[in-house]
């Protein structure tokens, strides 16, 4: 069994799996179950400030899309920040520290946008003995109303300033959570580097309506009629996620900073893509609210058999397909492939024919028996005809071998790598260097 | 091919060799990789899961599907071998329509529960095919134990001892281990030589000594072995067999069912074995079903399940019963044979039918012949050369939690042990947990 052990920001935890801030981690009782199931750390659900606790919705919170046989594929949620005291939660807080020093106590924060009121709450936070604290940036939906939330993650300014107050005021590691409702993640993620933060986490839940009612027109989750967007999670967003992770990663600006990598993430597969991605660690929430806790064995033996088959660590699985994320325009336009088809495998259903001929390139032949074959001189090597065949591995990209000559295009396919901006058609092309 | 269905008494060949290969070869197509993570996505990942309790080895289902489907087989057959070390045979074997598929959501839900049965087999498969052991022993104790009968029970117990560090002499009275997983399973369920192939896995793990040709009774004694031994664990099975008390059960061509079923698995040419034209079988259980199913693979051309009682108090499962009635074996409920017919060999069976009166069964005294070259009885085992020190309850070793006999430093399980069904998981959940209890008391 390989060591999973992690370090993120000095942060110990046995495993690099936290329960991210969100409903499984609002107080001692499910967070204490979370550890007893495996679960390397937790972000405690977001603590507001002292007074009067905030008030959720008493009708539906969640809303869902679910596949043909009911698997969740994504979540989406109206639940604001904790409504339970905060001397409640950080008295638990403390207890469970207290009780479980092994694992990882991130606390999840969120009070209004004024320096007095983080100064209030961080040393009570930092009196609980936890190991760090997570800027609540993200959440899209009610507490953003509120100027809080995603409403300061989507102002860049706001979030250095935050994270300025709270590095001056705190000798906790400090971890800013992203919305992902912005155009370019790169640039408040810009900004909690210039702040000081010591990493970020990312993303929060996107901005959503899971569906619509067609009886009563009411988006869902409806309370009483009416609907408000909410905060999307679960394996749907995964794509986004790690796309926004690597974008991070890759910022000249903020390459380097540790991130933890949060969206979607359900097996450990989704877990190492993270972590190859350039994320330091993940957090978790839908898989376990749809399942239970105890998914977390499984992430844990499969990341686990991974690594040993391998031969890596933890540490070199963190940012190994970073430096393979490039613009567009440096991939390599003499990688040519074809598609081919495997005639034994092939079931006959003729899905390729149709994507390719009625949406593609016209690059695949149906004969009056049902065979379906690529013709190289049209296929582009789109990849749809792939994408779409229902058996695995049927129908494969091959490369070209250098020195072969492309039917379609009848150039000879060459082994030098050459990109987009040194080609001839590029009006903006440089000559390659000498 | 020098014979047919239709040639009278017991002889071989009744079919083409090819067929016969056909016939027995496995009951169900192993799962491919596309296969096996359709049948793991239909899982839930319940909490508290029905399969889990439903299971006798309390396998943690809902974790190994869940470690199919996201790619790691072999994590998913780590989670089945650390409960159950004999999970690739319980594949194969288990009534799972019995236990853990019976107990599935989905099988409430919609009559079509995940295969899990299935889905452990492709699990085991592919960890067995690397051919790697996934446990290792810990550090020697010093102690030695001797397991006498290396069948399900015995194996279970004998790889939990020595994971733990003891030394293991391990005796079976046959030519070879495994005991009904090498001797009495239907030969189309553990194709290939598996029972064979899985004990040499099992024993990669060290530590184990297998004394084959060793009987309890015959070459050692408990007396023996306790003199010899820290422990001793009894788990050699049920060594006799219960008589028809019916006029002619001397007959040639009635013998034992367990006794049929064995030539069956021994069998290096299946069409050198002979069988009857007209097969009746005695009994309602696993044994009954198997030997007339493999009756009628063999060639008969008649098979016939004789049972006392109705269909329902059957012990043998209705999805067993239904898969002798697709390869044509025929069912009389009801019925008792009263004689066996013949002069010299047996020419058929004397029927009477029974009903129920109150508890006991009593025959209505309407009767029929039917003609039969073979009889085959499957009316249940008995415990045979039991220690006279052992207390036996109900025919069977007495126990106490986990597999106590009534003599210190002996314990015992599986089939011979009272408690529980005879099932092969049941045989090895017994063996594992004794083994627990013995390294407890040996290191207590």
């Amino acid at each position: 069994m390989a060591d999973l052990s992690s370090d993120f920001l000095g942060i110990k935890s046995p495993n690099p799996f936290w329960l991210a801030s969100a409903p499984p981690t609002d107080k001692a009782y499910n967070v204490v179950r979370a550890f007893e199931a495996g679960w390397g750390g937790v972000v405690w659900k977001t603590l507001g400030e002292a007074g009067p606790p905030i008030v959720n919705v008493n009708g539906p919170r969640y809303g869902a899309i679910w596949g043909a046989d009911r698997r969740l594929l994504g979540l989406n949620n109206i639940e604001l920040i904790t409504d339970r005291p905060l001397e409640v939660n950080l008295r638990e807080i403390k207890q469970v520290k207290r009780d479980w020093p092994d694992r990882a106590m991130i606390v999840s924060l969120m009070v209004p946008c004024e320096e007095q009121a983080w100064k209030a709450i961080l040393p009570l936070v930092e009196e609980t003995g936890a190991d760090g604290i997570e800027l609540n940036f993200g959440c899209p939906h009610g507490m953003s109303e509120r100027g809080m939330g995603a409403a300061v993650g989507q102002v860049p300014e706001y979030i250095e300033m935050v994270a300025r107050w709270c590095k001056q005021n705190t000798r906790m590691p400090v971890i800013v959570k992203l919305t992902p409702n912005i155009t370019d993640i790169r640039y408040p993620a810009r900004a909690a580097k210039k702040g000081g933060a010591d990493a970020v986490s990312l993303i929060n839940t996107v901005s959503s309506i899971t569906s619509v009612n067609l009886d009563s027109f009411s988006p869902e989750p409806s309370i009483d009629g009416k609907g408000s967007h909410g905060g999307y999670c679960g394996p749907a967003v995964k794509p986004i996620a790690l796309n926004m992770v690597a974008e991070i990663a890759r910022d000249a600006e903020t390459r380097g900073m540790p991130i933890s990598g949060i969206g979607g993430v359900t097996t450990w597969r989704d877990a190492a893509e993270f972590l190859a991605l350039g994320a330091g660690n993940v957090q978790v929430c839908t898989a376990a609210m749809t399942y239970g806790f105890k998914i977390v064995q499984e992430m844990i033996s499969g990341l686990s058999q991974y690594l040993d088959e391998k031969e890596m660590s933890l540490s070199d699985l963190i940012g190994r397909a970073t430096p393979n994320v490039t613009d567009w325009q440096y991939l390599n336009l003499n990688y040519v492939t074809k598609a081919r088809i495997d005639q034994d495998a092939c079931i006959k259903c003729g899905r390729c024919y149709a994507a390719c001929e009625d949406t593609s390139h016209q690059a695949i032949s149906m004969s009056p028996e049902r065979v379906f074959e690529v013709m190289d001189d049209e296929c582009v090597a789109c990849n749809l005809c792939v994408n779409v065949c229902p058996v695995e591995n049927c129908i494969t990209m091959e490369r070209m071998p250098a020195g072969s000559v492309d039917p379609r295009t009848g150039a000879t396919v060459s082994d030098d790598y050459a990109n987009w901006t040194t080609h001839p058609n590029n009006p903006a092309a440089r000559p390659a260097a000498e | 091919m020098t014979n047919s269905p239709f040639t009278p008494g017991i002889v071989p060949a009744r079919l083409d060799g090819r067929v016969l290969q056909e016939n027995f070869s496995d009951l169900h197509a192993p799962l491919d990789a596309h296969e096996a993570l359709v049948a793991a996505d239909r899982c839930y990942f319940c909490h508290d899961a029905p399969c889990i309790t439903a299971c006798p080895t309390t396998i943690d289902i809902p974790l190994f599907i869940r470690q199919i489907a996201t790619g790691t087989p072999e994590a998913a057959a780590k989670t089945i071998f650390d409960q159950n070390i004999l999970g690739g045979m319980c594949a194969r074997v288990c009534p799972t329509e019995t236990l853990c598929e019976q107990a599935c959501v989905r099988e409430a839900a919609e009559g079509k529960p995940v295969e899990i049965g299935r889905l452990q087999r492709y699990a085991t498969d592919r960890l067995m095919a690397s051919g790697l052991h996934p446990f290792a022993r810990a550090a020697q104790t010093g102690k030695r134990v001797a397991v006498v009968g290396a069948g399900p029970a015995g194996l279970a117990c004998a790889h939990r001892l020595a994971m733990k560090g003891h030394d293991v002499d391990l005796f079976d009275a046959r030519p070879k281990g495994g005991g009904l997983n090498e001797y009495g399973i239907a030969t189309y369920k553990a194709t290939d030589g598996f029972a064979g192939a899985e004990l040499d896995w099992l024993m990669q793990i060290g530590g184990i000594t297998l004394h084959t040709g060793r009987a309890l009774g015959r070459d050692v004694t408990l007396d023996g072995l306790c003199a010899e031994y820290d422990a001793v664990f009894l788990g050699m099975g049920l060594g006799g067999v219960n008589a028809l008390r019916a006029d002619g059960e001397d007959r040639a061509g009635v013998r034992d069912a367990v006794d049929f079923i064995a030539d069956l698995r021994q069998a290096d040419d299946l069409a050198r074995l002979p069988v009857g034209r007209n097969v009746v079988v005695i009994g309602g259980g696993m044994t009954a079903i198997d030997a007339a199913v493999q009756s009628k693979l063999l060639g008969a051309e008649n098979v016939t399940v004789l049972y006392r009682r109705d269909r329902g108090a059957m012990p043998a499962s209705r999805y067993e019963q239904d898969l002798a009635a697709s390869k044509g074996v025929r069912f009389v409920f009801n019925a008792m044979p009263v004689a066996i017919l013949g002069n010299g060999a047996v020419t058929g069976v004397r029927v009477e039918y029974t009903r129920a009166e109150g508890r006991s069964l009593i025959g209505t005294g309407e009767t029929f012949d039917m003609p039969a070259d073979q009889v085959l009885k499957a009316i249940g085992q008995t415990l045979e050369d039991a220690p006279d020190v052992l207390t036996i309850a109900g025919g069977k070793i007495a126990v106490t939690g986990p597999g106590r006999t009534t003599r210190k430093g002996v314990w015992a399980g599986g089939d011979c042990a009272a408690g529980g069904e005879d099932l092969t998981v049941t045989a090895v959940a017994e063996g594992r947990d004794a083994a627990e209890d013995i390294h407890d008391s040996l290191m207590g």
